[in-house]
């Protein structure tokens, strides 16, 4: 028999260590479902983690797909520290796209410097929108947030499909549900010559750094972990409740409305209604499995990044549907919260033997 | 406006109500016994996917549904471990197996996208249908309409009348006075989640089998979710469940009403009524907070641990 004994006090290597373990498993189970898909485990499994990064394109490529994922995950965490379920990424993603792009297509023709700034603030001004309005109907008139945000996340999705197909479709666009390509003031900037790695890269360093030092350093942030650990006590202490949780709204928000901003200036050029194959719900297993932790995220982001490629590379090389990436995210999400159970528990093994009990803990 | 448009909107509205009244169906007695599931939307697409793989190779309907209903199942019980054994956190483990099951369904369905299955039957009660009005409506629906009236009517039998049906409720609101009591806290709630399972996957199957009826990626489209909130709209009332059910039946297929009424909106703005409606409803149903709670099972959410 396994028993589960509750711990005095949680168990702060096992906080790391669960993750770690989460990992492991899943690239176990990985393993078993490409034998039981008939693909040799070994070259499956070289094809759907090593080679996406196995040369300097493909590690800028990596990071391509990482950097709106992270901006997401950055800002989920802060509404996770603060015990939000915030799960509307997605459509502050989408939205900061839509919004993003009704300004670039303002600037095709122009060379302004100015051009390129406004159209990342309108893209986080969107995602301000989308999660200001779950905000609003979160904390003024107490609707669930989980709900209110894949609400949103829905109508957002909505929003850009009547946008692609409707006032933003390119005009001389052979009735594509497209936007027009976007002017070069309203590009953002390669990198390194010869790869897709954009400016975006700095951003999410920037995102990085400012939610780092926030969360560690500064008093808002030391109120926003309170609200989230005791929620009493944070009312006791006289801390603002509601202006702390509109404020991680807002910001995971234009974070997540950045994200949307920056794959349409940075990797499409223009806006498509497929730009997102579902960055904002990955970004929810990103901010977990980093622990809710800058750091952490960002190695789980870069982590899950890797599932994405894999996912496509798995596709082209093993003819297996790239879909195999939700199961592979859905299962270390799994994996992370079984394991999660050391953290709070000691598991106990009982051998029953006829007369008397035997315990040993493990 | 002419009686066939309305007759055609109540046909359509009970239709498209039927999947979101079996989810809520399901996840109300869940939650009565105080489990949260947020993954409706994953079994629901799982469920979706199998009765449509299994359709297609059978071309049997029946043995759609039971495969449906089965994976439904699987997916409630792999939930159930984590949520109740391992004592997780029940939002996440919902979310886990709702992002688990979107991936799976699209892995599974893949090869299936585009194919065509046999449409399932109505089955019309002719002296009846001719009714007018509420003819077509009430008695000119597949079986699978007619049987959630029939599953609705057992469970609020079984919530009124039986024994068992307070001891779910029992477990619902205090599961360690339950346990002393001797109630079987973890059977009864695996039992609720696993009906929950069941009739996800069989709303999950209806959609794909009985509805559209074919697979594509997703499809289930936030009816998950929106049954959740049905729920609460309820306030963990199955009469109550009926209503709103088919009022979100309706505001679906705005579609077809705009087009009944020649109104010139795009079909994009009309798709997100759905969701809207949603909201509206949370927000009427949130003003009062003390009033919700007075409805909800005291212990909804919460794990429980024997020796706690």
């Amino acid at each position: 028999m396994i028993k589960l004994t509750p711990r005095a006090q949680a168990s702060a290597k096992w906080g790391y260590l669960s993750p770690v373990l989460a990992v492991f498993l899943t690239l176990i189970a990985a393993t078993v479902l490409f034998w039981g898909l008939g693909k040799d485990p070994q070259l499956a499994l070289y094809t759907f983690f090593i080679s996406p990064i196995e040369n300097w394109y493909g590690i800028t490529e990596l990071l391509v797909v990482a950097i709106p994922i992270l901006l997401c995950a950055y800002g989920l965490a802060l509404c996770y520290r603060a015990s939000i379920w915030n799960i509307g990424a997605e459509g502050q993603l989408l939205l900061g796209a839509v919004v993003a792009t009704t300004m670039a297509l303002q600037f095709v023709d122009s060379n302004s410097f100015w051009a390129m700034p406004l159209v990342l603030l309108a893209g986080m001004a969107g995602g301000m929108l989308c999660s200001g309005i779950s905000a609003f109907l979160n904390l003024r008139l107490n609707c669930n947030e989980t709900l209110v945000t894949i609400m949103m996340n829905y109508i957002a999705l909505n929003t850009l499909l009547w946008a692609v197909y409707g006032p933003l479709k390119d005009p001389s666009g052979y009735n594509f549900p497209e936007s027009a390509l976007f002017g070069d003031s309203t590009l953002l900037p390669i990198l390194f010559e010869g790869t897709r790695l954009h400016f975006g890269l700095l951003l999410v360093i920037l995102a990085l750094v400012i939610v780092w030092v926030f969360m560690s350093k500064t008093f808002l942030g030391f109120q926003i972990k309170v609200l989230g650990l005791d929620k009493p006590a944070a009312r006791m202490a006289g801390f603002k409740e509601k202006k702390l949780a509109a404020m991680v709204f807002l910001v995971s928000g234009a974070l997540a409305g950045l994200a949307g901003a920056v794959i349409v200036t940075g990797s499409t050029g223009q806006l498509i209604p497929a730009i997102s194959p579902g960055y904002g719900y990955s970004a929810i297993i990103v901010a977990f499995l980093g622990r809710l932790h800058p750091v952490g995220i960002t190695l789980a982001g870069l982590l899950i990044a890797l599932i994405f490629m894999g996912g496509e590379m798995s596709q082209m090389v093993l003819q297996l549907p790239r879909a195999i990436t939700g199961i592979l995210q859905g299962l270390i999400l799994f994996f992370l919260l079984s394991c999660d159970v050391m953290i709070r528990y000691r598991i106990v093994f009982t051998v029953k033997l006829p007369g008397f009990t035997a315990a040993a803990k493990h | 406006m002419d009686i066939d448009l309305v007759t055609n909107i109540l046909y359509a509205m009970i239709m498209t109500g039927t999947p979101l009244l079996l989810v809520a169906l399901g996840e109300m007695v869940c939650e009565k016994s105080g489990v949260l599931n947020l993954g409706q939307e994953g079994m629901m697409l799982m469920g979706a996917v199998a009765g449509f793989i299994a359709m297609y190779h059978t071309d049997n309907h029946f043995i759609g549904f039971i495969a449906a209903i089965l994976v439904g199942i699987a997916m409630s019980l792999l939930f159930a471990f984590i949520a109740l054994n391992l004592n997780a956190n029940q939002v996440a483990a919902g979310l886990a197996l709702t992002i688990f099951g979107t991936g799976l369904s699209a892995f599974l369905g893949n090869d299936y996208e585009g194919k065509q299955i046999a449409v399932l039957p109505s089955l019309s009660i002719d002296a009846l249908q001719s009714i007018p009005l509420i003819g077509k409506p009430l008695f000119g629906q597949n079986a699978i309409v007619y049987l959630s009236w029939i599953l609705v009517i057992v469970v609020y039998l079984f919530f009124r009348y039986h024994r068992q049906g307070l001891s779910v409720r029992a477990v619902g609101e205090d599961p360690s006075v339950a346990s002393n009591l001797g109630l079987p806290v973890m059977f009864i709630r695996y039992l609720s989640v696993i009906f929950g399972g069941a009739m996800a996957g069989l709303a999950g199957g209806y959609l794909s089998i009985a509805y559209t009826p074919m697979w594509t990626e997703g499809m289930v489209s936030g009816k998950g979710w929106i049954a959740l909130t049905l729920v609460v709209f309820a306030s963990w009332r199955i009469e109550r469940i009926i209503l709103g059910a088919y009022l979100f039946g309706f505001a679906s297929i705005m579609h077809i009403v705009a087009q009944g009424l020649n109104w010139d909106v795009s079909s994009n703005l009309l798709a997100m009524m759905p969701y809207v409606a949603t909201l509206v409803v949370l927000v009427m149903l949130s003003r009062d907070k003390q009033r919700l709670k007075l409805f909800e099972p005291m212990a909804l959410g919460k794990p429980w641990h024997r020796s706690s």
